[in-house]
């Protein structure tokens, strides 16, 4: 923010803000139409079935997300292992 | 050839059945035989905007049923002069299911027959059967849009929807041509910051812009009236449909009504409109 709209207090114009939601929505609802990630908790599901045979590891160590980058989607999966090593 | 434009837009009361009046006068005035369909099955309102409430005595859902003809349910405009425009209006009653792919197929297939230029199916909102219906055949398509948000996002969703469902796109032919029409434009508030611009509407969205249509007292009026807009000589809103209708056809018309002039001294002490 500007000193100028610090001192009169200028608020950001609604329509400014109505055009970047609606660009950030309407992106995602595009995206969205044609390759929903339904599968990503089955995903992160049997992910966590495999790894538990090996290292026990909680539910929520395990992250799975799919990003957009440029012309590129990637599938990103996050595990985070046990300290100790966790052996079974 | 019958050109079949669907006037669609998603979201309700954005001025869908307003454009579909005055956008097929526009059509009938320049001299094309044109007939305009209300696909709001149910929920009517075609007939009232036009002015021919009192003379609905079959409408579609009769026609795709087989009890009565074409010709017995369409009915002849008293705005457009020269006799080129004619109304069918929707079912008052519920039977949505009464709209099939084949029997709306049927129809436009006899207006084709019946030498029709230009067939205008006004959509209802939502996107459901009604709305489907009515974009299915289209060759081209005029989204309605407002400067704001629910009403653009649903614009988006729709064209989504046409480019997916319609008939060219199923058989892989060539799309159907989208035109944006930005309605209910206060130049003011856009100066303002308060009101997205219709440049701002057409970025997100993505699709040539045809028109923009002022926010205005007199499509109240109109309609109180049963009048189209495009008949109300020397307004606003007139100029903006027919100029509409000229791009329509392929004329360049540059975009009238979009920008803000300070009223000057004069308008300020007597309040000139």
């Amino acid at each position: 923010m500007s000193l100028f709209s610090l001192i009169f207090g200028n608020k950001p114009k609604t329509a400014v803000i109505a055009k970047e939601r609606l660009q950030l929505i309407i992106a995602h609802e595009r995206r969205g139409g044609t390759s929903a990630p339904d599968f990503l908790p089955a995903l992160q599901e049997e992910l966590m079935a495999v790894i538990s045979k090996y290292v026990s590891v909680n539910p929520e160590d395990i992250k799975v997300s799919l990003e957009k980058q440029g012309n590129f989607e990637v599938l990103e999966v996050n595990i985070v292992m046990p300290e100790s090593g966790g052996r079974l | 050839m019958t050109r079949i434009v669907v006037v669609t837009s998603g979201k309700g009361g954005v001025g869908k059945t307003t454009t579909s009046a005055s956008f097929a006068s526009g059509l009938a005035l320049r001299g094309y035989r044109t007939a305009v369909i209300d696909f709001d099955v149910g929920l009517r309102n075609l007939d009232l905007i036009m002015g021919c409430e009192r003379r609905v005595v079959y409408d579609l859902v009769n026609v795709l049923n087989g009890e009565a003809t074409l010709g017995q349910a369409l009915i002849k405009d008293k705005h457009c002069d020269n006799g080129n425009l004619f109304v069918l209006p929707a079912s008052q009653t519920r039977d949505k299911d009464a709209l099939t792919e084949e029997g709306v197929e049927k129809v436009l297939k006899e207006l084709e027959h019946m030498g029709f230029d230009y067939v205008v199916c006004d959509s209802p909102a939502g996107i459901e059967r009604g709305a489907v219906m009515a974009l299915t055949f289209a060759d081209e398509a005029l989204v309605v849009s407002n400067p704001e948000v629910s009403s653009v996002r649903d614009s988006d969703r729709i064209l989504g929807i046409i480019q997916a469902k319609s008939r060219r796109a199923l058989l892989g032919a060539e799309p159907v041509k989208e035109h944006l029409l930005i309605t209910r434009y206060a130049p003011k508030r856009v100066n303002e910051g308060e009101m997205l611009s219709y440049k701002d509407v057409q970025e997100i969205l993505r699709v040539p812009i045809i028109g923009v249509i002022p926010e205005s007292e007199a499509v109240l009026q109109s309609s109180n009236a049963g009048t189209p807009a495009i008949h109300l000589a020397g307004s606003d809103v007139a100029g903006a449909y027919h100029d509409v209708v000229g791009r329509f056809l392929g004329e360049t018309i540059p975009l009238r009504f979009v920008d803000y002039e300070k009223p000057g001294l004069f308008k300020r002490l007597f309040g000139g409109r």
